[in-house]
């Protein structure tokens, strides 16, 4: 049974993958990345390339290494070997990549694109300045403050400008009454999105599950990312609401300049939303391509998703 | 009426019993602690006193106690237990009144004061009570910035405060400057002291910053002993200039306060006025924690304080976050610490011991943190509590002329941490106002029933 839906799932999904034109420039490339925690190898030159506008996904199994790629995207971490150059704005500046690489710095501005290369800069410039924004495994709210709140906590920088890094804020001006209004604005477009408008003045701890799941995803993208870093998303979800999560997902790919990449084990999720899959395995790539490739990959199938089948005719078996 | 009266007297056995049993452990407890008093007579030797009366009474007290407690108060409990809850409207409405008039209190106090116990008598009631207990309530409001909001916890705070008062001294004994010049320089001075020792240790968290602020707390107080030629040393600076009314000086000269308005020359007036500063310097402390509360830097310490890892991921630069709460904080106590140094006319290292910053960490613990109110509350307690002992001669009477209250305050302020910690763990005041509501109209109805109550009526209520 899991296996018809899964299929009629991932069928479902294909018109508006191949639908989509597939000769846009990347947004984000990782080129031999390679990290080691002492004598540990967890990612073992590792290159891939997330198109714009596309939701790629990143599979394996557990301990395979796709978090540390994660964190070494956030700037969590400092990858040991590597480059992972991100891009917005024209397209045209990926060609000052090796000059940006020689000179040392971490940004170069060319017209209106901007091209940054994450490895050199702190967390928390990757997601101010680079546009990264990215959820967590094990959920990452500020629990005691409303979801409204957490909501403005996203959109620290924009409102730390308009309050005049306080000051003026303080001595309550205006403009910042306005730029906290369109703030509140902003939010509340997100709340109406993820239907989460009623409780926005409630805890965000006390929200269920799937609400704070949806609200982590709507406070990423307070942030005006242009790459969403989702770790995971739909663990510990029931299958109706992997369901929404993926059409949500659709929507704020087609609706809004964000590319999106995610990590996911629930496999009939990823070959439902993902455009381009890579997988990764003990730190190394051993494939990458469409979900239809992808599923008809037989390394794919031997170290992973093979594996998962066989689990569930056994099951099948057993039930009988 | 038969098995009602056998039920008392069944009652009246066992709590009896109880009392006994725990009055033979009191008196085993305090035979040696008590009972016993070793002192040195005029020839240096120590002999052996008893103090039977004392452990007497003691022990009657606390057998009584058990008495009371396991005849009415336990099953008094008991049934309270069973009851339903009763709906807390009348408590919410309590806070709301709370503010306003525990603010007009503060204002009319010293008239109040001078009008109940006379000039003699309103020196010691506004200056040990009033103004002391203001010092404090401004520290655990400045604290609180960086302990309630932020979440760091500083242990080292009294340095600050050290820093504020040392700057007013000695600036002002030698530049001779006035008070209004100096507190905020004396403010921007403690500041920078909190910046430059933010930077080294903001990047360690929790026990590891509370070690190192502590750390920073006993530096600077060995600094105020070592540098004898600036600091003086263990003698301190005396002497230090009494703040002016805007110029016109405290004192029975012609040119004096009294003088010039036509009052007789009494020091009441200056304390008076003393009272008025730190009232006006805690409330622009209060006021601004409020406003900074609704800014996007007081909702980012509020966010550090909650997950680190995440305000990251959402571009905020914790280090700066940290750094602007540690400043924040220590000007408040660079401010309270001119203020106090002003006051006194006299400090010395004496004054920012560990002591002080641990008194100033319970207030902020035990009012809640994050709550203006609770650190308040808790503020009048502590301090006004050791202040109330001295007053308590009476119980000399009780257990003897060498009794001296005060030195129980030590006793009695472990025993309130216990009992909030088992009562309210999270503070006297636990509950966190948001700093922003979506619907503005529905906030403040639907909110305030649910301002006193914690969380868990919320979750009752909604999903139980």
């Amino acid at each position: 049974m899991s296996v018809t839906s899964y299929d009629a799932a991932a069928a479902g999904a294909r018109p508006s993958g191949s639908a989509r034109p597939s000769n846009l420039a990347p947004v984000l490339r990782v080129e031999h990345l390679s990290m080691r925690f002492g004598g540990l190898v967890a990612i073992n030159d590792f290159s891939f390339a997330a198109r714009r506008g596309d939701i790629t996904a990143l599979i394996g199994p557990n301990g395979a290494g796709k978090t540390t790629v994660f964190n070494c995207i956030t700037g969590f971490y400092k990858p040991s070997e590597g480059r992972i150059a991100l891009q917005f704005g024209d397209p045209g500046v990926w060609e000052e990549l090796s000059a940006l690489t020689e000179r040392g710095t971490r940004s170069v501005t060319r017209g209106d694109g901007m091209l940054f290369l994450l490895e050199r800069m702190p967390d928390y410039l990757v997601a101010h300045r680079a546009r990264v924004a990215r959820t967590f495994q094990n959920i990452r709210l500020f629990q005691g403050m409303t979801v409204l709140e957490n909501l403005l906590v996203a959109q620290h920088n924009s409102l730390m400008w308009a309050s005049g890094f306080t000051v003026l804020g303080a001595l309550g001006l205006r403009s910042y009454a306005r730029a906290e209004r369109s703030a509140i604005d902003k939010a509340r477009y997100w709340l109406d999105r993820t239907g989460l408008t009623d409780r926005a003045d409630d805890p965000a701890g006390e929200l269920p599950y799937g609400g704070q799941r949806r609200l982590e995803i709507a406070r990423a993208m307070c942030t005006d990312p242009v790459l969403l870093c989702l770790d995971e998303p739909a663990a510990g979800l029931n299958p109706n609401e992997s369901a929404d999560l993926g059409r949500y997902l659709h929507k704020i790919r087609d609706e809004h300049a964000t590319s999106i990449l995610l990590i996911e084990h629930d496999m009939t999720v990823v070959m439902e939303i993902s455009d381009y899959i890579v997988v990764l395995d003990h730190g190394q790539k051993i494939a990458d391509g469409t979900p239809d490739e992808i599923r008809n990959d037989p390394r794919v199938i031997a170290a992973y998703l093979g594996v998962e089948e066989e689990e569930v005719a056994e099951r099948a078996i057993g039930t009988q | 009426m038969a098995p009602e009266a056998s039920g008392l007297a069944s009652r009246v056995v066992g709590a009896l019993r109880q009392a006994a049993i725990t009055g033979l452990i009191a008196f085993g407890l305090l035979l040696p602690l008590i009972g016993f008093n070793t002192v040195q007579n005029i020839r240096n030797e120590l002999i052996l006193e008893t103090r039977w009366p004392l452990l007497a009474a003691m022990v009657a007290i606390i057998a009584g106690g058990r008495f009371l407690h396991a005849l009415l108060i336990a099953p008094w409990l008991a049934r309270r237990a069973l009851r339903p809850r009763p709906e807390h409207a009348p408590r919410a409405r309590l806070a709301r009144w709370l503010v306003p008039f525990a603010l007009g209190f503060a204002i009319v106090y010293p008239p109040l004061a001078l009008s109940i116990t006379g000039v003699q008598g309103a020196v010691k009631w506004i200056d040990n009570f009033g103004v002391q207990i203001l010092i404090y309530v401004m520290l655990g409001w400045g604290l609180n910035i960086v302990v309630g909001l932020a979440g760091l916890l500083d242990l080292g705070y009294v340095a600050f405060y050290a820093v504020g008062a040392y700057s007013y001294a000695l600036l002002a004994n030698s530049f001779g400057l006035s008070f209004w010049i100096l507190l905020p320089i004396a403010g921007c001075l403690a500041a920078f002291w909190g910046i430059l020792l933010g930077f080294p240790v903001l990047r360690l968290r929790g026990d590891y910053l509370a070690i190192v602020t502590l750390a920073f707390g006993e530096i600077i107080r060995l600094i105020l002993i070592n540098w004898v030629s600036v600091t003086n040393g263990y003698a301190g600076v005396s002497g230090i200039p009494r703040p002016t009314f805007f110029g016109i000086p405290f004192n029975a000269s012609d040119e004096g306060f009294a003088a010039r308005f036509g009052l007789e020359f009494s020091p009441i007036y200056r304390t008076i006025f003393l009272y008025y500063v730190i009232l006006a310097l805690a409330l622009i402390t209060a006021a601004m924690t409020v406003r900074l509360r609704r800014l996007p830097i007081g909702r980012a310490w509020e966010a550090l304080r909650e997950d680190e890892i995440a305000c990251r991921s959402l571009g905020i630069n914790t280090t700066n976050t940290k750094l602007t709460a540690f400043a924040m904080g220590a000007m408040f106590a660079g401010f309270a610490g001119s203020f106090f140094a002003a006051r006194q006319g006299f400090i010395s290292p004496e004054s920012f011991t560990f002591m002080e910053s641990a008194v100033i960490v319970a207030i902020v613990v035990l009012g809640g943190m994050g709550s203006l109110i609770g650190v308040a509350i808790a503020a009048v307690i502590m301090i006004g509590g050791t202040e109330i002992m001295r007053e308590l001669d009476f119980l000399k009477a009780i257990f003897g002329t060498n009794f001296d209250p005060t030195q129980y305050r030590m006793l009695l302020f472990g025993f309130a941490m216990v009992l909030i910690m088992v009562w309210r763990p999270r503070g006297l005041i636990a509950t966190r106002e948001p700093s922003t509501f979506l619907n503005a109209r529905r906030a403040l109805p639907s909110r305030a029933p649910q301002s006193e109550e914690t969380q868990a009526s919320l979750v009752r209520e909604r999903h139980g």
